[in-house]
C-alpha cells in the first residue's frame, strides 16, 4: 500500500507544482541578493541570509530557514489534509477499504506519502539553493572551513552533520504539521476544511507566540521551537530549545496521530 | 452466503436499519429492493464493513463481519453508490491502483486480469484519456470492471445499471446472468422493480429500514387463482361463467377459476372465441407495494 501511495504522489502533477512553486520563493530571493547585493543586516531577515552574500554554499540552509516558517506547513497542511478526506470526497476510500486494505496500513501509507513530500520538498528547495548560492553568490571562503553563527569556524564535516540535524529537527516539526492535519482528515467531509483547519492552528499558534498575555501557553504552541534548528548551528551547540522542540513535537505526533487511528478505525463510512 | 441477524444501525436517534435479517444463498441471484432512504446502502455499507453496525451479527461467505474482512473481502467485488476513481488517471491505469491495493495482490496476472475486466464490462476498445472524461455510463461499467478484477465469488453490487442507456442494460444483465451461471452469486440492490423482476431468483424488501418481505421470486409471482380470459365473445361467455366472473373490463374477463386449461376447454366447447387466455399471477410491484404499506401502518 505503502508503494501505491508514493507512486500516486510522484504521478501527481500538483506534487511537482507545489515543490516548484516553494522552489521559486528562495530562488527569487537568490536572485535578488546576487543582482543587488543587498543582504540584512547580521542578525535581522531571515537566519542565515546575512552570511550568504559572503558565502553562497551557505544558501541552501538560508533557503530552507525561509521556506520552513510558512510554505513548507501550507504545503504539508494541503497535502496531509487530504490524505483520507480527499479519497472519501472522490469516492475512492470505499473502494480502497473493500479491496480490503486495512484502515491503519491506509493511515500510514498516507503518512509516510506525506514525509516522502516533504523529503523530495526539502531537497529540491537544497539543491536548487545549492546551485544558486555557489553560481550567483559570494563564494569568499574557498577554504575548507565555515563560519558558525557564533562566529567561530566549523569544518565541512562538522557543517554537514549540522545540516543533516538541522533537517531531521525539521521534518520532525513538519511530521507534527502532517499529523494535525491527517487527524482533521479524518474528522471532516472535505479535504479543503482539513486543511484549513490545520493552518488556523499554526496561524493561531504564530499569533500567540507574539502575545505577552499568552506566556502560559507559549512553551505548548507548535511553532514554538520550529526555527530552533538555527542553534544547531551556535558554537558550542545550543541544546535546549532544540530539545524541548523535539520532546514538544513527539507529543503533538503521538497525541494526533492517536486520536486519527481512533477516529478513523471506528467511523462509518458513509461518502 | 450472506446472513445477518438482527443488524441494526442507528446514527445518533435515527434508526437507519432495524432487526434486518438477510439470507443469501449460494447460486442466488438476489435482489434487494427499497425505496431511496430506505436504508439499502446502509445495509450494503454494512455487509462490507464501512459502516459498523449497532447491533447484530453479519456473516459473509461463512465468517463473520467486519471482523474477518481480510479473508472475506478480497473475494468480494463490490459497488456502492457509484464508481470512484482517480479522475486524472485512465481506466485502466485505476484497476492497476486498486488491484495493486491490499492484500493478495497478484502482480504477474494482473495485466491480463484488467484485459478480461475491461472486455466483460465492453470496455476493451477504452484508450489513455482520463477517467475525468468517461461518460456516466462508461464510469459505471469501469466500477463493474473494479468489481470483477480479482474473479471473485460474491458480487456486492449497488445500482449497477445507474446511468446506463437500455442498450448497457441490457448487456450487463446479460454479463451478470452468466456469471450467477458460472457459479458466482449476486447481491443485487436497487429501486427499480422491473429490474429485480427481470434477473433475481431471491428479492428482499426493505421498507423503512425493516425487512418486510424475503422470499423466492417465483413464489412472491404465484398464481391468483384467477384466469384472465380476452374473447370478443364477452356476452356467450359471460353467461357460460355467471357467478365465477370477478370483473370485466372491455374484452377482458377476470374468472375465479384455477384450471386454466378445463376453462379454455368449456369455453371452446360452446362456440366461444378465445383471442387470450391465462392464469392471473402476482405482480413483484403488487407484493412489494402490500408489504410496504402494511409496514407502514405498523408504525
Amino acid at each position: 500500500m505503502i508503494g501505491v501511495e508514493l507512486r500516486k504522489l510522484l504521478w501527481s502533477r500538483r506534487t511537482w507544482v507545489t515543490i516548484l512553486l516553494i522552489d521559486a520563493l528562495p530562488t527569487l530571493v537568490g536572485v535578488l541578493l546576487a543582482v543587488t547585493d543587498l543582504g540584512p543586516r547580521p542578525g535581522t531577515g531571515p537566519a542565515f541570509l546575512s552570511a550568504v552574500l559572503t558565502d553562497g554554499t551557505l544558501f541552501p540552509l538560508a533557503a530552507l530557514a525561509i521556506v520552513l516558517p510558512l510554505f513548507l506547513p501550507i504545503a504539508v497542511a494541503v497535502t496531509a489534509g487530504e490524505a483520507i478526506a480527499g479519497e472519501a470526497q472522490q469516492g475512492t476510500l470505499r473502494y480502497l477499504l473493500v479491496r480490503p486494505v486495512g484502515r491503519t496500513r491506509l493511515l500510514v501509507a498516507k503518512l509516510v506519502s506525506v514525509m516522502a513530500f516533504v523529503v523530495l520538498t526539502v531537497v529540491v528547495v537544497a539543491a536548487t539553493a545549492y546551485v544558486v548560492g555557489t553560481l550567483l553568490l559570494g563564494s569568499d571562503s574557498v577554504s575548507a572551513g565555515t563560519t558558525s553563527v557564533s562566529g567561530s569556524g566549523l569544518s565541512t564535516q562538522e557543517m554537514a552533520l549540522r545540516t543533516l540535524l538541522a533537517l531531521a529537527y525539521a521534518m520532525l516539526c513538519m511530521l507534527g504539521v502532517a499529523a494535525i492535519a491527517l487527524f482533521l482528515s479524518t474528522v471532516v467531509r472535505s479535504p479543503l476544511s482539513a486543511a484549513l483547519g490545520t493552518m488556523g492552528v499554526l496561524a493561531t499558534s504564530t499569533v500567540l507566540l507574539t502575545l505577552d498575555a499568552a506566556h502560559l501557553l507559549q512553551p505548548y504552541l507548535p511553532t514554538r521551537y520550529w526555527l530552533a534548528f538555527v542553534d544547531l548551528f551556535r558554537d558550542p551547540i545550543l541544546w535546549r530549545d532544540v530539545e524541548r522542540g523535539v520532546l514538544l513535537q513527539v507529543v503533538y505526533v503521538v497525541v494526533f496521530l492517536g486520536a486519527a487511528w481512533a477516529n478513523f478505525m471506528t467511523k462509518d463510512i458513509t461518502d | 452466503m450472506i446472513r445477518t441477524e438482527g443488524l441494526t444501525k442507528h446514527y445518533g436517534r435515527i434508526a437507519a436499519v432495524e432487526d434486518v435479517g438477510l439470507e443469501v444463498r449460494d447460486g442466488d441471484v438476489y435482489g434487494f429492493l427499497g425505496a431511496n432512504g430506505s436504508g439499502k446502502t446502509t445495509t450494503v455499507r454494512m455487509l462490507l464493513g464501512l459502516v459498523l453496525p449497532t447491533s447484530g451479527s453479519i456473516e459473509v461467505l461463512g465468517r463473520s463481519m467486519p471482523g474477518s474482512g481480510r479473508e472475506v473481502l478480497p473475494r468480494i467485488g463490490a459497488m456502492v453508490e457509484g464508481p470512484g476513481f482517480y479522475p486524472q488517471l485512465s481506466g485502466r491505469a485505476n484497476l492497476a491502483v486498486f488491484d495493486a491495493s491490499g492484500p493478495g495482490r497478484d502482480r504477474p496476472s494482473r495485466a491480463g486480469r484488467i484485459d478480461d475486466a475491461l472486455a466483460q464490462v465492453g470496455l476493451d476498445g477504452v484508450d489513455r484519456r482520463p477517467v475525468r472524461a468517461y461518460s456516466l455510463g462508461m464510469r459505471q461499467r469501469l466500477g463493474l470492471a473494479a468489481a470483477l478484477l480479482r474473479r471473485p465469488r460474491l458480487l456486492v453490487l449497488d445500482e449497477p445499471t445507474n446511468g446506463l442507456d437500455p442498450q448497457g442494460i441490457r448487456e450487463i444483465r446479460r454479463l451478470l446472468l452468466d456469471l450467477n451461471a458460472a457459479g458466482t452469486t449476486v447481491f443485487l440492490s436497487s429501486h427499480l422493480l422491473t429490474e429485480i423482476e427481470q434477473m433475481c431468483t431471491r428479492v428482499g424488501v426493505l421498507d423503512r429500514g425493516r425487512l418486510v418481505l424475503q422470499d423466492q421470486l417465483e413464489h412472491l409471482q404465484r398464481p391468483t387463482g384467477r384466469t384472465v380470459v380476452r374473447t370478443p365473445d364477452t356476452d356467450a361467455a359471460l353467461a357460460l361463467l355467471d357467478g365465477h366472473v370477478e370483473r370485466q373490463e372491455g374484452d377482458t374477463i377476470w374468472v375465479r377459476a384455477d384450471d386454466p386449461l378445463a376453462l379454455n376447454a368449456s369455453l371452446v366447447r360452446v362456440g366461444v372465441r378465445v383471442l387470450e387466455l391465462g392464469p392471473e399471477r402476482h405482480t413483484l410491484e403488487d407484493v412489494v407495494l402490500q408489504a410496504a404499506t402494511a409496514s407502514g401502518d405498523r408504525r
